[in-house]
């Protein structure tokens, strides 16, 4: 094992840093028109008409309504309730309704405020409570796309014996994922051979593909799905792009030219999906010597206008609700609810960082009423080997909470820099410091069963030339994943990673390994990596009747075995690991594969005069399995930090009249160099045996802990709990203001 | 670009080869660099200057080239990251990015080198605060910056 662990170059970086790698916008095209989408008004109401204004000149417009769709008018999903294009009636502001597409881009955007829809407007339903009261009925007869519930012991006879309850409510807004490339999808239909193809910036090919068949009315055979280089998605190219490529899609088929469709911020901020803001309330039932006897969980998301994925994210979010704690009783229910806003959908952390940020302020708030530290009430409560968690599953021995957040109070002198800054906050008048910290897990790979229903697979080549190339549909997006699938299959072959190729993610070249979401690729993915190298290698070593002792020995290995014998592949196919179970109907046992432990802990200065916050460090420390690439590995928790910091402190989606009122940069902040501190990243390895090399997933998992891990910090500097993010210093002023 | 209204020729040096190409005036530098020029290497992030994935350097000024009009290059020398390298060796730069984890998704990139790259001709010893400051007009969402500051901080080293 010669590259596994060690810190090798990104496999496509030099392209990168030339300048060379192709993102959708970069295609080279001829001959093509661009789309544009014209978008509704007005957040609920039925559409009474569409015109084209007759003073305009049309010539060379190709348009496209509800009428146009070829086959079903439909996005599918989870439930078939969102359409394509608006037909009659509008269930949220920017919902598309025509498609234009000409050869001139500046033309176009002129053309589309000369379409006219005249609509008849219904009362709105705009956030959670209006939901719930069924001002409305917007989703079946409850708006309640999904609710789920969890118990574990006895919640009701913990209360009924409890000397006091304890209760709070905490909030998390909506967030941009704020890629920094906008959506794109090119599309080309080709009338004659009755083939479409489409490329353009995804997380998932084969779900772009699942989904342009019922609109197109096209057979599988007929639809080719290319991802182009991809600029960041962080969640928000899982579904979306399927909706972005069928408008390409439609333009293409109506026009017969091929069509590109590129978003320019304000369309992509206003349009797609963001994270589900989420409002909990916990209940705790404590003994008279201030000890838990029960939990009682219930938190509410809003899901927007249509279904999209929200089932799934509340089911994650539920699932972590607990924590990463061994509560006796605990009860979790939640639901996820329509409202007349657009979709919501996935972002990193899917569900999981709005429910951890209620459980670890709770457990901060309830230390501070319990007048002990917070660390310390943690402790009491994290999972030990052979405990359960809220969902019931009994650990065994996959369990390093108590180890991971020891190690992190110790290293960052928590105890030591609490009484500092208390010390300080007396003498001080202008400003205010804080520590503070989150301890939490995160699971990863799908849910439950998902992973058995996903049935991902796997090939692995060997060329003529000795060249290993590895055809999967898992993305890179900036995470890393051409490079550690290089690395596991270099160490798999025993060859260097120049001798491995990623084959690039088309659906008429690789086979389905499943989405490239929750924290599954290196993990699930990267694991079918190294066993179809183990069956190429067995292959080629009973062909040759021996193994090889170099690149150029395995090259005229593989020459031989090609003259011999034909071609030389292996494949794999996901497995669960043994003794797994999930019960999906009570919520109940092994919800993932792995978990990864962590505990973050974050120091903030407030100035008191303009409330402004500053991070002033940031400690990362995280129980992994096994670090596949230190670099990469560092860089995914670094950057999951400041898109967590962002989530805490200043990124705040304006929402009005069920539109994104701060749809730009200008406005809507995303934290820059100097808004953050150098994040300080520490790994502890476990190996998982199920993972490459014991490799467990990372990549949602940063985005769980800055947010309670700032706010508990913003609590200690303030002296008063911060339970909503993101705590600006409009927020923290009326939090002030109430003191 | 438009069919209507006038176009002009706008000839400019970019990465030290002449170019001329005609273009509407109105249109951005970044628009002229990309779709008259064909030259895809300068990144989109915002089209309102705030986020620096387009920066190019106007007679080795950075600027934002996608609140420039194309009609600003006339007769000025353009960079982008193209001329940031020879064509078979990354400059120390880009080494250095390559090696300390600078780039992920690679679409703010070409826009860190470009205005990363001026910050190193200044030819002072860079600290994290200095490049944390000049930096700070261009956003990255995948690295949370941390690898970027290393990045400036090796070739810095290494120019010395
Ligand atoms: S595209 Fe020019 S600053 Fe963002
Ligand atoms: S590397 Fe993706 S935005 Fe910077």
């Amino acid at each position: 094992m010669r590259l596994v662990g060690t810190s090798a170059p990104r496999a496509e970086g030099e392209a990168k840093l030339t300048g060379r790698a192709r993102y959708v916008d970069d295609l080279p095209l001829t001959d093509f028109l661009w789309g544009l989408t014209v978008r509704s008004t007005i957040p609920y109401g039925r559409i009474l008409s569409v015109d084209f204004d007759a003073g305009a000149d049309w010539s060379g417009v190709t348009i496209v309504t509800a009428k146009d769709v070829p086959g079903k008018n439909v996005v599918v999903l989870l439930e078939q309730d969102q359409p394509i294009l608006a037909a009659d009636r509008v269930m949220h502001r920017e919902e598309p309704i025509v498609l234009l597409a000409h050869r001139d881009r500046d033309r176009l955007w002129e053309l589309a405020s000369r379409v006219r829809i005249e609509y008849e407007r219904w009362e709105p339903v705009l956030d959670i409570d209006a939901s719930l009261a069924l001002e409305q009925r917007l989703f079946k007869d409850d708006n309640v796309f999904k609710a789920i519930r969890i118990d574990k012991g006895d919640v009701e006879a913990a209360f009924a014996r409890a000397a006091r309850v304890f209760e709070r409510t905490y909030e998390t807004g909506l967030q941009e994922q704020a890629y920094i490339e906008n959506q794109g999808m090119v599309a080309t239909w080709d009338a004659a051979a009755g083939r479409l193809e489409v490329v353009g910036s995804m997380q998932c090919p084969y779900y772009v593909l699942k989904g342009l068949c019922p609109i197109m009315g096209l057979a599988p055979e007929q639809v080719v799905v290319e991802q182009a280089a991809t600029g960041g998605a962080f969640g928000g190219k899982e579904d979306y792009p399927t909706i972005l490529a069928a408008h390409a899609s439609l333009l293409s088929y109506k026009s017969g030219k091929t069509v590109k469709m590129i978003y320019d911020r304000v369309e992509d901020l206003v349009a797609t999906t963001k994270r589900h803001p989420c409002r909990t309330r916990i209940r705790t039932a404590l003994d008279a010597s201030g000890s838990i006897l029960a939990m009682d969980v219930d938190a509410t998301m809003d899901g927007g206008a249509y279904c999209t994925l929200s089932p799934v994210v509340l089911s994650r979010g539920t699932i972590h609700a607990g924590g990463p704690y061994n509560f006796e009783n605990i009860r979790v229910e939640s639901r996820v609810v329509a409202t007349n806003t657009p979709p919501n959908g996935a972002f990193r952390g899917f569900g999981a960082p709005q429910t951890i940020f209620a459980m670890e302020r709770h457990m901060d708030n309830l230390a501070r009423e319990l007048g002990r530290a917070p660390h310390e009430l943690r402790e009491e409560y994290l999972l030990r080997p052979g405990q359960t968690t809220a969902f019931s599953q009994n650990v065994g021995d996959d369990v390093y909470a108590l180890d991971i957040q020891r190690e992190a109070v110790a290293r960052t002198r928590f105890e030591e820099r609490r009484r500092e800054c208390e010390e300080f906050n007396r003498s001080s008048r202008w400003e205010r410091r804080g520590i503070g910290l989150a301890t939490f897990l995160h699971g990863a790979g799908f849910t439950g069963n998902g992973e058995v229903v996903l049935d991902s697979r796997l090939k692995v080549e060997v060329t003529a030339d000795g060249l290993v190339q590895i055809y999967s549909a898992n993305t890179e997006m900036g995470q890393g994943k051409d490079t550690t699938f290089s690395q596991i299959a270099a160490d798999s072959m025993g060859l260097p990673m120049a001798r491995v190729r990623i084959i690039t993610p088309n659906t008429a070249r690789v086979p389905n390994s499943g989405p490239t979401v929750a924290s599954r690729t290196a993990m699930v993915v990267g694991y079918l990596v190294q066993e179809a190298c183990g069956a190429v290698r067995k292959a080629l070593e009973a062909h040759a009747g021996r193994t090889w002792r170099d690149p150029d020995d395995f090259a005229s290995l593989a020459a031989a075995h090609h003259r011999e014998r034909g071609a030389l592949e292996g494949w794999s196919r996901y497995e669960p690991p043994p003794g797994k179970v999930w019960d999906d109907k009570v919520y109940r046992g092994a919800a993932y594969g792995a978990y990864a432990w962590a505990c973050y802990v974050a120091a903030v200065r407030v100035r008191l005069d303009t409330l402004e916050v500053t991070v002033e460090s940031f400690d990362a420390f995280q129980e992994v399995g096994r670090v596949l690439n230190p670099v990469i590995a560092e860089g995914q928790i670094e950057g999951g930090v400041v898109q967590g910091i962002g989530y805490a402190l200043c990124e705040e989606v304006k929402m009005k009249d069920g539109a994104m009122a701060n749809a730009n940069f200008t406005n809507y902040i995303i934290p820059t160099f100097a808004d953050v501190p150098a994040v300080k990243v520490h790994f502890a390895e476990r190996p998982y045996p199920f993972g490459p090399f014991g490799a467990k997933g990372i990549g949602e998992l940063p985005m769980d802990g800055p947010g309670p891990a700032l706010a508990s910090a913003l609590t200690h500097a303030l002296g008063v709990e911060v339970n909503r993010i993101p705590a600006t210093p409009e927020h923290l002023l009326e939090l002030l203001g109430n003191e | 670009m438009s069919e209507e209204g006038e176009l002009t020729t706008i000839r400019c040096t970019i990465d030290g080869r002449p170019h001329e190409h005609r273009c509407h005036p109105l249109a951005s530098a970044l628009d002229f660099l990309r779709y008259v020029a064909g030259l895809t290497a300068t990144k989109e992030g915002c089209k309102e200057g705030e986020c620096g994935a387009c920066a190019i350097t106007l007679d080795g000024v950075v600027v934002n080239s996608c609140v420039v009009p194309a009609a600003h290059l006339q007769g000025r020398r353009v960079g982008t990251v193209e001329g940031l390298s020879r064509p078979d060796e990354l400059s120390a730069l880009q080494k250095a990015f390559l090696e300390c984890g600078g780039a992920q998704c690679g679409i703010c990139t070409p826009g860190m080198l470009v205005t990363g790259a001026r910050l190193l001709e200044e030819g002072e010893r860079l600290t994290e605060a200095r490049i944390r400051e000049h930096m700070a007009g261009n956003l990255c969402r995948c690295t949370g910056y941390g690898k970027i500051v290393e990045s400036l901080l090796r070739a810095s080293e290494e120019e010395r």
